[in-house]
């Protein structure tokens, strides 16, 4: 009992901060100041602006405020901090339209700054804000992680459990087959493919496509996962009865194989949903992802490949720091739903 | 710019005692300027034959000295009749030397191994007189047989130097007579106005190394990198000492190189040139500023690493010597359908076509906004292929049109487009039938500093109403997909014309060229403009004078903006550096940009380097 309930608080605080930290995700839209792909070409690699709440003179302000930066004169990349223009910051203010969930249209943001930009992770080569394409490209990277990390994990159910059914001959072919695609190097294989679609494609077909390309390359893992525990649950008395009984493959595949199965397919989505974001990353930090000027966790860091960037604009290695409290919540999920899994069975 | 004069110089023999005392005198000079090998003009002046050196002006430096330099890429051969790479060029460009030479920094010919020439009322003849005296760099006397020897191999069709094309004046090619030992003819077919800028790069090579492999038909196996410095000659400032594949090519001074500076010390200064090589441009920013290496911008500096070097110099300076001859553009796939298009290409291609739509699109470009984001500043907007860096050429009374959206939105108004709300409520671009327009632009995925102008573009397109997407290709790709396949919507590419005269890019501009872009392949011109434009370049290839050329030349500018074939972009400026101590640093526009001047570089002493 003990061991289920300590169990189950931390569950309860793992899907929390899941939770929370998708939502911010999914609602990008609001917590981002600015539209991702709008470019402020007066502010090109712009630092993090600091929020103050103490002026120079040590009075508290209630609202936060900002100093603007000006870039200096003749410099490209040199900025003064303008301490005698404090901008306070605005909440709930109207600016750019976005959709919730792709469906609802809104343009109320957490907060802004009017007609100067706020930066609080610094802006890009474009002077795009930095923070507002972690939070969008939050939502192409995890989306893209999700859905292929379902589409792997289905093939890899149907697969599985077909050939833990089948035995024999069906077994053999498809087992071959799934070592067959865990010996293929998935990088390279998807640069191949990548290399023979037409390269015209709208920035959702693109999208979409890394989402198939990555999952059906795949499913061999949970594929071999699945089977074993299809082939064990096979054994099981009460399925045996069952099928004593006169029960039918896909009764017994429904009622009392697949259950068991459920586990093992929470916790192999809990790890494979991150090694998806990576791949997606992956793709796009070397180009073959999602195009400009849509921003992903991987595009995002691509400028870096630059020598000069790498030495100069600190803050754009952040996204790759924005990864880590995801894939820290999706592994501690994993582990919680294991424990929880191996605690439950008798 | 400083202006080189020139001067001959010569020695007459007189009676044998004031030659020994001139020797004595010479030798004395030549004992106190130790660093320099000892000089042959004793033996020249002991046979009795005259030498006409060239003199430069030009800042005085000392003797001695080697300088460090780094190539990105090795050069692949030391034979000017197989080298086709930029890197094999510049070592070449090192150890010969030309009839007449563009000078780098006024962008005009002088005479070089040829001390005058004329040329003939009709303009075919010409008559060139070689400098006497000289010699090759292993000492062997050049006449005019070298010459009538160097001009047969670029013009022998079993050769296939590269060269031979550029010889070809009025469809033949030209020919070649000798009228004495020193004194040669040239006939063209036609009257060409800048035929003197055909001679700039044409090395002299030595009939007597070369003659023998050339008569076996083995020419293309000598002056490899393999072989060894003695079985190669030329004119150049400097001669092969040592090459190392992967690491270095060193280079040495050539004592009998045919130049002097104005107090008559024999070009040039420095005893050695190495050449290092690096792999990539961040390892040459890297070997300079931990001053391996004692100039940057063989090839030019990228607009980044100059402002990181140039933030905290250490002993060196970096210079921008102004907008080169590169100009970027954007252009639109106008090629001929053929009638078997599908209907969406059919539309594009009418879009494409109507020079409202690409005037719109020049006038909602970003300009500013290119040059300071993509090459932070350094660099100059264009509005013609002429770049600012070609001040001869450039047609001064060009409109240059500042940046309107307005205005740009009248113009589609004016060809029938139209906006609509699109789904998110920003407003959509349509055609008169009421198609959005839609339509990529493929640039290529290895420059950065083009994919960048292209995302600038498509976000200025975006304030139009225009969905664009910027598609990268590999830059084969891109290529075939332009100059073969011919499936592309709008590309973003970029040429650097090898010279400043405007026939250096001929091929561009006439409808016939191989670089006409837009509508390659075209058995006739296919607009009245461009059948205008191939008319005036023939007749400015007639043309004698400049001011008949340039006249024709500012028509064809006004042609060109006034169609928007190419909309121009912007150009780079070319950043080069080099420590305190080189002397004579004057980087050019004109490649070779840093050792244009190799024979006059100097190495400062200690006491004497100043910053610049």
């Amino acid at each position: 009992m003990k061991g289920s309930m300590r169990s189950g608080r931390k569950l309860f605080f793992c899907l929390a901060i899941f939770g929370g930290l998708h939502f911010v995700i999914a609602f990008a839209g609001f917590f981002s100041p600015y539209d991702p792909t709008t470019q402020n070409r007066d502010w090109p690699y712009a630092p993090p602006m600091r929020i103050h709440w103490f002026d120079a003179a040590g009075h508290f302000h209630l609202r936060p405020f900002f100093y603007p930066l000006r870039i200096q004169e003749g410099a490209f990349n040199e900025y003064q901090q303008d301490t005698t223009h404090p901008i306070a910051l605005s909440f709930f203010v109207s600016d750019a339209r976005y959709r919730i969930l792709g469906i609802l249209p809104l343009r109320i943001h957490l907060f802004g700054a009017g007609e100067t930009p706020v930066f609080l992770l610094g802006s890009d080569s474009y002077g795009r804000d930095l923070f507002s394409r972690m939070l969008f490209g939050g939502q192409i990277s995890l989306l893209a992680g999700l859905l292929a990390a379902g589409l792997a994990l289905s093939f890899g159910l149907l697969i599985g459990s077909l050939a833990a059914y089948l035995s024999g001959w069906g077994d053999e072919i498809l087992m071959r087959l799934a070592e067959l695609f865990l010996a293929l190097p998935w990088l390279y294989l998807l640069f191949a493919i990548r290399a023979f679609l037409p390269l015209t494609v709208s920035p959702v077909q693109a999208f979409l496509l890394i989402v198939i390309l990555i999952g059906t390359v795949g499913w061999a893992r949970p594929a071999r996962l699945i089977r074993g525990v299809v082939l064990s649950a096979k054994e099981r008395d009460y399925v045996r009865a069952a099928r004593g009984f006169g029960a039918t493959g896909s009764y017994l595949l429904r009622r009392h194989i697949l259950p068991e199965t459920w586990s093992v397919v929470l916790t192999q989505a809990a790890i494979l949903v991150p090694q998806y974001v990576l791949a997606e990353v992956t793709l796009s930090f070397l180009g073959l992802g999602v195009p400009e000027p849509l921003p992903s966790w991987g595009n995002l860091l691509s400028s870096l490949q630059q020598y000069s960037v790498l030495t100069s604009y600190w803050w754009m290695y952040l996204p790759s720091l924005a990864m880590v409290p995801f894939f820290v919540s999706y592994l501690i999920l994993a582990s919680a739903l294991q424990e929880r899994a191996e605690g439950s069975k008798i | 710019m400083r202006e080189i004069s020139q001067r001959i110089r010569g020695f007459r023999g007189g009676p044998p005692w004031v030659a020994a005392l001139f020797l004595l005198v010479v030798g004395l000079w030549v004992g106190n300027s130790s660093s320099q090998p000892k000089q042959p003009l004793a033996i020249l002046e002991a046979t009795g034959t005259t030498e006409e050196l060239l003199t430069l002006s030009g800042e005085i430096g000392h003797p001695g000295g080697r300088l460090v330099v780094a190539f990105r890429a090795e050069p692949k051969t030391l034979n000017p009749l197989t080298a086709g790479d930029a890197p094999s060029r510049q070592v070449i460009g090192l150890m010969q030397s030309d009839l007449i030479h563009i000078n780098r920094a006024t962008q005009l010919t002088e005479p070089a191994l040829a001390k005058s020439w004329t040329v003939s009322k009709d303009g075919l003849e010409y008559v060139l007189k070689l400098r006497e005296g000289l010699r090759f760099s292993d000492g062997h006397a050049v006449d005019a047989d070298d010459l009538l020897f160097s001009f047969q191999l670029y013009l022998d069709e079993n050769v296939h130097a590269p060269q031979r094309d550029l010889l070809i004046v009025g469809g033949k090619p030209i020919t070649l007579r000798k009228l004495d030992s020193h004194t040669i003819a040239l006939d063209l077919a036609k009257p060409y106005g800048a035929a003197e800028r055909l001679f700039d790069g044409l090395a002299i090579l030595p009939k007597h190394l070369l003659d023998g492999p050339y008569k076996q038909g083995k020419l293309d196996q000598s002056w490899t990198l393999s072989v060894a410095g003695s079985q190669i000659a030329g004119l150049g400032p400097f001669r092969l000492k040592e090459y190392v594949a992967g690491q270095r090519l060193v280079l040495e001074r050539n004592p009998y190189y045919w130049k002097e500076d104005s107090k008559g010390a024999r070009l040039p200064y420095l005893n050695e040139l190495v050449i290092l090589f690096v792999p990539n441009a961040d390892a040459e920013v890297i070997r300079f500023q931990s001053g391996e290496t004692d100039v940057i911008g063989i090839s030019k500096v990228s607009a980044d690493n100059f402002s990181a070097l140039a933030r905290q110099p250490r002993g060196y300076t970096m210079a921008d010597a102004g907008p080169g001859l590169e100009y970027n553009f954007l252009f639109f796939n106008l090629n001929d359908l053929g009638g078997k298009a599908s209907p969406d290409l059919a539309r594009k291609r009418e879009w494409f076509g109507n020079v409202t739509f690409r005037k719109a699109v020049s006038l909602a470009v970003d300009r500013a906004a290119i040059v300071r984001l993509v090459y932070q500043g350094r660099g100059a907007p264009l509005w013609g292929p002429v770049t600012p860096g070609n001040h001869r050429w450039l047609n001064e009374a060009l409109p240059h049109q500042s940046r309107s959206l307005d205005g740009a939105r009248g113009l589609l108004r004016s060809a029938g487009f139209d906006w609509k709300k699109g789904p998110d409520g920003d407003p959509l671009l349509v055609d008169s039938s009421g198609f959005p327009v839609e339509f990529s632009i493929v640039v290529s995925s290895s420059n950065a500093e083009r994919t960048k102008m292209a995302t600038l573009i498509q976000d200025d397109l975006k304030q139009l109403g225009m969905r664009v997407q910027v598609v990268p290709l590999e830059f084969r790709s891109l290529l075939d997909r332009v100059m073969q396949s011919k499936e592309y919507d709008a590309c973003v590419l970029g040429l650097v014309s090898f010279d400043a005269d405007p026939n250096s890019d001929i091929n561009v501009w006439l409808s016939s060229g191989a670089s006409h872009f837009w509508n390659l392949g075209q058995a006739k011109p296919s607009t009245p403009w461009e059948a205008e434009i191939d008319q005036l370049m023939e007749q400015q290839l007639d043309s004698r004078t400049f001011d008949q050329r340039k006249h024709i030349y500012d028509r064809i500018q006004v042609i060109i903006n006034d169609n928007q074939p190419f909309i121009f972009l912007a150009s780079p400026d070319i950043l080069t550096g080099a420590k305190n101590t080189v002397g004579n640093f004057h980087p050019a526009a004109l490649e070779p940009y840093v050792l244009w001047n190799a024979e006059q570089l100097f190495l400062r002493t200690s006491s004497e380097s100043t910053p610049r």
